[in-house]
């Protein structure tokens, strides 16, 4: 018997062309990544543990949806049940057929149209213990459990609250269409399996089989001439499906099985837009669950949020003021299910269009240590930053610490500050910020300090990431547990009802969450807050946007401020001046940092 | 019917609404929560432009004062009820006053300076505010740094919370840049070898002999006004302080060492006039001051028909203002006595 018939073709046109899309994008972007990338690459492919552990992530994330599932079950179900759901029908079609065929050299198309070539009269539906009977009940079970998530797909257009969602990406017409083919698949298979069984008498499972009886009983046209028909629509949505995906969002799951292989190689994202971030962009698949979190909603701004600034990128078309509207929190980063660094995304743009623009720093002061800063061999080099300086009871803290612990230190930044240039560099200014990030190395090396602290996150950040100095850096927070534990500071007074702020750059930017926790514990009683640690909000301060009214960020703070109130606090802790400041100005309540408070509790 | 009306707040405006109302023989219960009478201007030493003693311009506010005017003092409102004939006004005290009309006149609030922690108010030992220098003039005390000495250099920082929507207020407060003007030239005369810097975005001398003030601050006293606004403030290890700026005449930023630091501190909505606002459900400006009903037409009405507001409790103002502005009101009050006498 030749199992052939015309109506594969559209499905099998479409499955070659679009393995030469995505072939082809594949190819290009592996092109295109430098020389020791693609060493990297070719060595990874070869290291058996490193492809497993890609191949293991491809399965949980591509195809579980480990992380949705964190975040909202009914998400995770709907998309697991359409992946996972899909591939094992693919996977148990194939087994399926080769128990009919004999062969291992079946068409693509066989397995997928296999109840259209074999009518197995010989099994009655209900004999699940014959091996086509085990396969005719999977196959239909599995099928179900396709439609079950293609029912909560189409609920979830109308009601995607009930999905963990307030508000859903919009669609692009390319997606439109592929989204309609794609919906069509699992029906117009489920209607030509079961016209085929109920024309037949037989081969069909638990579900298509009296399906297909009762639908050959009500329908008036010959069933064997509809069931023709539906297998025709069965293979056009296959098929237009697949033509289409290179242009629609689908086209982020072939990519995303390229980005987690690209990470497990280790291959390095660069500061450039480069093949990298190019698959990043790709990988994006507009799910939108970056849009909830981000803060600007709060300040009425809905045109910036990651998934339509990458859209941006993607499109080559991305407003500078879109670029620029982002407070690089990293919320949406923290949720991305893809793990798209779309912070780092934001940046590369930025860094595209304004690192070229000229600077003069002439009136840098010169860097070396001025009169009376002499350097601590050995000691303690202390930065307290250009934030600080506007809340210098923050500086007047950590120097009262440092005193009481007996540490030797000196500070930088008492008579002249330079900024640590983290400010510059999120604002795209890369080169700009190296003339700071040079004259400040220098004064650290002058120092012959040993740690440099820091009471700013930001600098903290900047220091970690782009200083490469040959010497320990410490947040304040780390620093002053350090002298906790080592007994260097006796803390006596005890401070009732305390709610800390995460910063952002402390938080989320550099994984700090434990460190403050634990000092706060041995002077105050913590209260619970709304969102806190990872999903901390930003204060609203964030020197990452300049283009937003002090109204909308007043906005963005006050709903900050009042997840931090849940528990009526008496005092507000944070580690950062600048969350400091800006909660200041709405706060009821004192708000103090982290080492004004140890301060406090040092007796004597 | 029994007509008297209750003003709230006796500082100038109360007390000259008051004493306005009385001249018509109209029964004036004056309530005032701090122990003596005045407001503000009891605790100014010398006033702007002319530089008249303040407590000349309190004693003739009292001498206004007839036996028709009942003070309570020390004591604040708890709780304010509209009646058929007008108001029923509980006191702290458990006192209760029937009222035909009511006058709010509870004034503003000094900006906090500490809010502005840049500048380092209750952080460095010698940064003051405005009003505390008019304390120390009052005083008679030497004027003088923490540790004892007479200061060198002074520097007078303009608009502390005023015109900064950092702090959330942008409004002007009117009233301090020629108060920086006058406390300059006083500090001149006390100590002439001290060396005067005023640092502002812009002088707005608006009224009447003002413009002449700050011809003579700079003219007789040399007293340098640099336009800039200050950014933050540093203390030495000696005490002396740090300021940080920009000189936006010649565009450089500007680094000074000064012994004492004077913060030019704002009018903020006071929080007595608070409680009033929404014990009676009023309407705020954007600002947080009480909005009259009308700026041209109804400056001393409010939305509810026998509440009058009159003097700093509507924004910044200085006395000459705040003064005509209560005359007005007390017209305003008495009109309305009037019409519901009639009808
Ligand atoms: C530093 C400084 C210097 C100044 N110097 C001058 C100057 O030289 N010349 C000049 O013309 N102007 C000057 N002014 C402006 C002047 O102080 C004001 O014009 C004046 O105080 C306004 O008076 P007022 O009655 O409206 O308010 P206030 O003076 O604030 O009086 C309000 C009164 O109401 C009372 N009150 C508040 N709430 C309640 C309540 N709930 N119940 C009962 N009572 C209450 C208060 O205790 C207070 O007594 C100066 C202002 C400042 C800040
Ligand atoms: S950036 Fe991440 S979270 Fe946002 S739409 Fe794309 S995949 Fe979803
Ligand atoms: S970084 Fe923050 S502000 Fe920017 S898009 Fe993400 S959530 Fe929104
Ligand atoms: S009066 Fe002068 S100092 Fe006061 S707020 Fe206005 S401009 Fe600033």
């Amino acid at each position: 018997m030749i199992n052939f018939n015309l109506f594969v073709l559209p499905f099998s046109l479409g499955l070659i062309y679009l393995l030469i899309a995505i072939g082809k994008s594949w190819y290009l972007w592996i092109k295109a990544l430098p020389a020791h990338d693609k060493v990297k690459l070719k060595a990874g492919i070869r290291h058996p543990q490193l492809m497993l552990g890609a191949i293991r992530e491809v399965f949980m994330e591509g195809l579980i949806h480990r992380k949705m599932w964190l975040r909202n079950p009914l998400m995770g179900y709907m998309h697991t049940s359409f992946a996972l759901g899909w591939f094992l029908l693919i996977v148990l079609g194939n087994i399926e057929s080769r128990f009919y065929s004999g062969t291992h050299l079946n068409a693509p198309y066989y397995p997928i149209f296999l109840k259209f070539f074999i009518h197995d009269k010989l099994v009655i539906f209900f004999e699940v213990y014959t091996v086509p009977g085990i396969f005719r009940f999977l196959m239909d079970f599995i099928l179900l459990f396709v439609l079950s998530g293609l029912f909560l797909a189409i609920i979830k257009r109308q009601k995607s609250k009930w999905f963990g969602m307030k508000r859903a990406a919009e669609y692009q017409l390319t997606d439109q269409i592929s989204l309609i083919c794609l919906w069509m698949i699992f029906p117009m298979r489920l209607l030509a399996e079961s016209y085929t069984a109920g024309y037949y008498g037989s081969g069909g499972g638990f579900m298509t089989q009296p399906l297909g009886g009762f639908l050959v009983s009500i329908t008036p046209l010959p069933s064997d001439f509809i069931a023709y028909t539906m297998w025709w629509g069965y293979s056009l949505a296959l098929g237009i499906f697949f033509i289409t995906l290179p242009y629609s969002r689908y086209m982020h799951i072939p990519t995303e099985i390229l980005l987690i292989f690209f990470r497990h190689c280790a291959i390095q994202p660069r500061k450039w837009h480069s093949a990298f971030s190019d698959v990043e962009v790709h990988a994006c698949s507009r799910c939108g669950v970056c849009i909830d979190v981000c803060q600007l909603n709060d300040a009425g701004i809905t045109d910036s949020q990651a998934v339509y600034f990458i859209r941006g990128v993607r499109d080559q078309y991305v407003p500078d003021e879109i670029s620029r509207k982002c407070l690089v929190c990293g919320r949406c980063q923290e949720v991305c299910p893809v793990g798209i660094r779309t912070d780092s995304l934001r940046l590369i743009k930025r860094r595209e269009l304004f690192s070229s623009q000229p600077s003069d720093y002439s009136f840098l002061p010169t860097a070396s240590l001025s009169r009376g800063e002499s350097p601590r061999q050995g000691g303690v080099a202390y930065f307290a930053g250009c934030m600080s300086h506007l809340t210098p009871s923050i500086i007047r803290a950590m120097k009262g610490i440092m005193e009481k612990a007996g540490i030797n230190y000196v500070q930088i930044d008492e008579n002249r500050s330079i900024c640590c240039g983290r400010p510059l560099m999120i604002a795209g200014k890369d080169r700009q910020a190296n003339d700071l990030i040079t004259a400040n190395k220098e004064l650290i090396r002058q120092t012959k300090a040993e740690l440099l602290v820091t009471s700013c996150p930001i600098c903290y950040r900047v220091f970690r990431e782009e200083y490469t100095l040959p010497i320990r850096v410490q947040h304040h927070t780390q620093f002053i547990l350090d002298l906790v534990k080592s007994g260097r500071i006796p803390l006596q007074a005890h401070f009732k009802k305390v709610a800390y702020h995460d910063p952002c750059d402390l938080g989320r930017g550099s994984r700090i969450y434990s460190a403050p926790r634990e000092v706060l514990a041995k002077v105050a009683d913590l209260v619970p807050v709304i969102n806190e640690c990872s999903d901390a909000l930003c204060c609203g301060g964030s020197l990452g946007i300049l283009n937003v009214s002090q109204q909308q960020r007043d906005e963005m703070t006050k709903i900050s401020l009042s997840t931090l109130m849940k528990e009526q606090p008496e005092i507000l802790v944070t580690a950062c001046p600048l969350c400091k400041k800006t909660f200041s100005k709405h706060a009821e309540i004192e708000v103090k940092d982290i080492a004004e408070l140890v301060y406090k509790a040092i007796p004597g | 019917m029994n007509k008297q009306v209750v003003v709230i707040g006796a500082g100038v405006a109360g007390l000259t609404v008051a004493g306005a109302l009385a001249e018509q023989n109209i029964k004036v219960i004056l309530i005032e929560k701090e122990a003596q009478t005045g407001g503000h201007v009891r605790n100014w030493d010398r006033l702007f432009p002319s530089r008249r003693h303040g407590s000349e311009v309190m004693d003739f506010l009292d001498s206004n004062l007839t036996k028709q005017v009942d003070i309570r003092r020390g004591v604040t409102v708890s709780s304010i009820v509209r009646t058929q004939n007008g108001f029923k006004v509980t006191l702290a005290n458990d006192d209760e006053i029937d009222a035909a009309c009511l006058i709010l006149s509870t004034g503003f609030q000094l900006f906090n300076a500490a809010k502005k922690e840049e500048y380092g108010y209750g952080i460095y030992d010698n940064v003051i505010t405005s009003a505390e220098l008019e304390s120390i003039f009052k005083s008679g005390k030497e004027i003088a740094t923490k540790n004892g000495k007479n200061p060198e250099r002074v520097a007078f920082i303009h608009c502390v919370g005023s015109r900064d929507e950092k702090v959330g207020n942008l409004y002007c407060s009117k009233v301090c840049c020629v108060t920086g003007v006058k406390q300059a030239i006083e500090i001149k005369e006390i100590l002439p070898h001290c060396e005067v810097f005023s640092f502002y975005m812009d002088l707005r001398m608006y009224d009447r002999n003002f413009e002449e003030l700050y011809y003579e601050a700079q003219q007789k006293w040399g007293v340098n006004f640099i336009r800039g606004r200050l950014s933050e403030c540093a203390e030495n290890p000696d005490h002396t302080l740090i300021i940080k700026t920009e000189d936006t005449l010649t565009g450089k930023p500007l680094k000074m060492t000064v012994d004492l630091v004077v913060l030019l501190v704002g009018f903020t909505p006071s929080a007595g006039t608070g409680e009033i606002v929404k014990m009676l459900g009023l309407k705020t400006g954007q600002d947080g001051f009480i909005a009259s009903a009308d700026e041209h037409f109804l400056d001393n009405n409010t939305d509810i028909p026998g509440v009058f507001v009159t003097g700093a409790v509507k924004g910044p103002a200085c006395i000459v203002n705040t003064i005509a502005d209560a005359r007005a009101t007390a017209q305003q009050a008495a009109k309305y006595l009037f019409t519901l006498k009639t009808g």
